[in-house]
């Protein structure tokens, strides 16, 4: 449905000026219900008879189980359920190439909060209780506790499978001539940066209840922001016809990526659900949200770039090393991730990845809002603020002379669409007065700019098919009511307020006399979840093809009973009319009826599959998408050179959105995402005990730091809309592309400060005084990892550049030796 | 762990205005009273430990943790949760500013910003930018970076006072 033309129009030919709808400020569709306390969240779902479940997490971080014993919890009274590993043999995992994960441990425990038993019991301090009661004998194996000991050593391994010993996956990927590339530059810098791991800390804890009815079909309500693959990984694991289960996923009171794999204790109540022939529902702590974790990967790096004396990027060769955890989950894509859109911001004509994942013994990472971008681009950012001081040049000037080029192809294959990162540069640059601040603050006070990009849903889905990655369905009754139906699920980003909002522009109706009625497995046509920053753009085009659909249909019906040619109507203000006559038409609902009565019952259909990505090589699935989002940020910040202590002031951020389709909520997501890159730059951190126990040092909301009101700094934002023809009315992103260039423009702010480098995140005052404490004896200025293991990599997957002539597939091996 | 007594207690509160009487476990929160006994699932729950500010209620007016308060403690006060904000002439000025400058996004936190918001402007018809930080510093919000939140109560504040306010144009579309 997208136009191809490369410039875009509304709904019809509609000019952006028509726009009734897209592009105003209206409040969301569930706003009210959830400002009334009316919304109902997973846990706020009570059933007859309902039981309750507890899960009991491991206390050891690598043991082998020789015994479980829970007689004394099974003798408890009101107790109806103890379920061990052995009741669910089945492993699963969200990517097909990872399915590692048991919903209770079957042979070992791999982190401190792995579960290995589940109870359900009349009400909750009872299951409290008799999970206490489960005695569980364990046989300790050696800990692997950081990338470097994963690297170091084989055995005992973590997980069974993986590249060898406790890796996981190496990749290496080699796109152009990277010797030519550092030959021609007139400087190389090389800089080794290390991102610590955090968490999304949505305020709701998981919650899910499932219900077996009498004829053996399984609802499960849950908090997941990825019903679809949900109810594939229980359709494998229960062994049940995917017919058989419905998924529904209830408002996510915040996900962040946390809600996006299938959860253990989503499996584990369906299980006692089925045994007990009751409801169940389990609520997980605020301790047990930290063991689920999926969270940001903590992300050594090694950066080599090559420039001319202009800045201009030669040749870039990027290292990155992740801390996994336990398991699989989306790491390989993680991995990936970490060593795709480096490319899409400036002009990086030859570039090389190197990219290698560990298991380790702790609660497994996955992805957090910006899914393996933040690290590098963390990386990559604070690089460039030192290649401008090493060449004497305006950091912003710089980055804005080497832009990567609308509608062109990067050199490892991504299609640029719009691209309007210069003139969010520019926007802040000036609302800053970044020329008069930038190296001209006084002692303590600093300036740091940033930039990045970000995916508008993946390219791929997570498991190969050719399907449609987002289907809706309409239905129009004949008393003009309109229902909307897609799989998609609102994490509180307002993606059931997109659908509204578009299906009534385009059919000239009110957006609040829509019903939606999403992520339901059952009733609602799959979309691949709310992940991947990919629901505007890919249910909002799904959405506008259907809409458009039921637009012609009801046209047909009114241009016949009007006489009138079908291009002269317009839908609008709950009319279809005469465009050069508009007192000739009828109201909404009579042209339903009019459609109906020519036509049958009304219902249409529209679906979104991606463009395919021009990459052909193994690993080109994760980083192509439609569209990127651009952001720019600069912050200001306060550093006490006594304390250390780094405060942000004032963050003024330029992001480029396409077109808003409301941009009171694209606020919202970029202030949010401030906020978000705040608490990850200055506070936030997943850090456990350094002794072999690898105890989680705080899993709690009081001791994990995360920004308050009185952290939260002034926020300063431009909406640069630069309609891409991929996107519905041209919108782009918004939900996570603005965290990203918060982290490294603090740090690079910091420098401006106070004249020294904190090569990592969160930039806590024990890093600043470091630094300030290394400068003041003459040591580098700094504070950072001091460098990267030495790992052999695999042969490099060579593609040659679009530049090069390359058709975006491997280069033959036997070429490149000769 | 400690024998508890499974015989219930009976008290008399005042619920949203209306007289109550609910018997629960004594042990109980005023949370889990609300949720589990009086079927009042507006109030939610962060952590269960005083830390997010998340099942904030008003107990005789005054902002209070539900998660540490016993349900005991009722007896005889005045509590107010999110379901009682709103009244059949209308919602609350909060919740109507709250829903309609995007202040809840997920809403998973806004019944307890709304509750120590309310407690706020009794107090301070008037607040700053500063005064509303500070009332609202105990409260955790993952979604909105707090921003649409103070602007929120700003207009709610306005609109309390009978002043005719709008979101200021950045506010909504950004600068120029």
């Amino acid at each position: 449905m997208t136009s191809d033309n490369g410039h875009h129009k509304g709904a019809n030919g509609a000019s952006k000026k028509d726009l009734k709808v897209v592009g105003r400020p209206f409040r969301k569709v569930d706003a009210r219900a959830k400002c009334t306390g009316q919304t109902k969240f997973a846990d706020d779902i009570v059933l007859p008879r309902m039981l309750f479940a507890k899960l009991l997490r491991a206390h050891e971080p690598h043991a082998r189980i020789v015994k479980i014993d829970a007689s004394k919890a099974r003798a408890l009274p009101g107790v109806h359920a103890v379920i061990t590993g052995e009741d669910l043999p089945l492993s699963y995992g969200i990517l097909p190439v990872s399915q590692d994960e048991h919903a209770l441990c079957t042979d070992r425990v791999r982190f401190i909060g792995d579960p290995v038993a589940a109870v359900a019991a009349v009400d909750e301090d009872t299951a409290f209780e008799a999970m206490n009661l489960i005695e569980v004998e364990y046989e300790r194996l050696q800990t692997i506790t950081s990338i470097e000991e994963a690297i170091m050593i084989d055995e005992p391994r973590v997980q069974d499978y993986g590249e060898s010993g406790n890796v996981h996956k190496k990749v290496h990927l080699e796109f152009g001539d990277l010797d030519a590339g550092f030959a021609a530059a007139d400087h190389i810098r090389e800089d080794t940066f290390f991102y610590e791991g955090n968490t999304h800390l949505p305020m709701e804890q998981h919650a899910a209840v499932a219900h077996f009815d009498p004829d053996d079909k399984l609802t499960l309500w849950s908090s997941t922001q990825t019903p679809h693959y949900v109810h594939r990984a229980l359709t494998k694991v229960l062994g049940l016809p995917a017919a058989h289960i419905r998924v529904i996923a209830t408002p996510n009171g915040g996900g962040f990526g946390g809600k996006s794999d299938p959860f253990n204790h989503e499996v584990a109540v369906c299980k006692l659900s089925q045994i007990t022939g009751r409801p169940v529902k389990v609520t997980l702590t605020r301790e047990e949200v930290f063991y689920c974790h999926r969270g940001r990967h903590p992300v050594l790096m090694h950066v080599k770039t090559g420039v001319k004396r202009d800045g201009s990027i030669t040749a870039m060769d990027f290292q990155t090393f992740l801390d996994g955890g336990a398991y699989g989950s989306y790491g390989v894509a993680s991995t990936f991730y970490t060593g795709a859109l480096q490319t899409v911001t400036y002009e990086v004509p030859r570039y090389r990845f190197r990219g290698l994942r560990a298991f380790t013994n702790k609660p497994p990472c996955g992805p957090k809002r910006g899914h393996g971008t933040p690290q590098p681009r963390f990386g990559l950012e604070v690089q460039l603020d030192k290649i401008a001081d090493d060449l004497k040049l305006d950091p912003a000037e710089m980055r804005l002379q080497h832009l990567v080029k609308p509608y062109s192809l990067t050199a490892n294959y991504l299609r640029i669409g719009s691209m309007g990162l210069g003139k969010c540069i520019e926007k802040i640059v000036a609302g800053s007065d970044w020329k008069n601040k930038f190296r001209q603050l006084p002692y303590g006070k600093g300036v740091g700019l940033a930039c990045s990009s970000y995916i508008c849903g993946a390219g791929l889905p997570i498991y190969w098919n050719n399907m449609p990655h987002s289907g809706v369905q309409l239905g129009l009754d004949r008393q003009g009511g309109v229902r909307v139906q897609c799989g998609s699920t609102d994490i509180g980003q307002g993606s059931d307020s997109v659908l509204a909002y578009i299906v009534a522009e385009v059919l000239g109706i009110d957006p609040f006399d829509i019903r939606v009625l999403t992520a339901d497995t059952d009733l609602t046509p799959v979309d691949l979840g709310s992940y991947s920053s990919r629901v505007t753009l890919m249910t909002g085009n799904a959405a506008l093809q259907a809409a458009e659909r039921a637009r012609e249909l009801l046209s047909a019906a009114v241009a016949e009973k009007l006489s009138l040619p079908v291009e002269n109507l317009s839908f609008a203000d709950h009319r279809v009319f005469d465009v050069e006559n508009p007192e000739v038409g009828v109201a909404f609902a009579e042209a339903v009826v009019l459609a109906e009565s020519k036509f049958g019952t009304i219902g249409t259909v529209g679906s979104y599959t991606p463009p395919r990505s021009p990459g052909k090589f193994k690993g080109a699935g994760v980083g192509p998408s439609p569209a990127y989002s651009y952001s720019a940020a600069i912050a200001e910040v306060d550093v006490d050179a006594e304390t250390g202590l780094v405060r942000v002031e004032r963050v003024w951020i330029g992001h480029d959105i396409g077109q808003s389709i409301n941009p009171m909520l694209v606020m919202g997501q970029v202030e949010g995402g401030v906020y978000m890159g705040l608490g990850e730059a200055l506070m936030e951190e997943m850090t456990y005990r350094a002794n072999r126990n690898v105890v989680h040092k705080f899993p709690s909301l009081l001791e994990y730091k995360s920004p308050t009101t009185h952290e939260m700094c002034d926020v300063k934002t431009y909406l640069i809309e630069d309609a891409d023809p991929n996107g519905p009315f041209g919108a782009k992103e918004v939900g996570q592309g603005p965290l990203l260039p918060v982290m490294p423009a603090v740090a690079n702010a910091v420098y401006d400060a106070v004249g020294v480098r904190v090569d990592e995140v969160p930039i806590t005052p024990e890093k600043v005084l470091a630094a300030l404490r290394a400068k003041s004896q003459g040591k580098p200025a700094r504070f950072g990892p001091k460098g990267v293991p030495i790992v052999e990599w695999p042969e490099p997957l060579k593609v040659a550049t679009p530049a090069e002539g390359g058709d975006g597939r491997e280069m033959p091996r036997v070429a490149i030796h000769s | 762990m400690p024998e508890r007594t499974k015989q219930k207690t009976h008290i008399e509160f005042t619920l949203n205005g209306e007289a109550v009487e609910v018997a629960f476990a004594p042990h109980k929160t005023l949370l889990e009273v609300l949720r589990e006994d009086l079927n009042l699932m507006g109030t939610k729950h962060g952590c269960e430990l005083g830390e997010c500010g998340t099942c904030a209620v008003l107990v005789n007016g005054r902002s209070a943790l539900s998660c540490l308060v016993l349900g005991l403690e009722a007896e005889g006060r005045s509590v107010e949760t999110v379901e009682g904000m709103a009244s059949p002439a209308g919602l609350h000025p909060l919740q109507e500013t709250f829903a309609d400058t995007g202040a809840a996004q997920c809403g998973y936190c806004t019944p307890g910003f709304l509750l120590v918001a309310k407690e706020l402007l009794a107090a301070n018809p008037r607040p700053t930018r500063e005064e509303i930080k500070e009332a609202l510093c105990g409260n955790l919000c993952r979604c909105t970076g707090y921003i649409k939140i103070y602007e929120a109560v700003e207009l709610a504040a306005a609109r309390m006072r009978g002043e005719e306010l709008e979101l200021p144009r950045e506010a909504v579309y950004g600068l120029d």
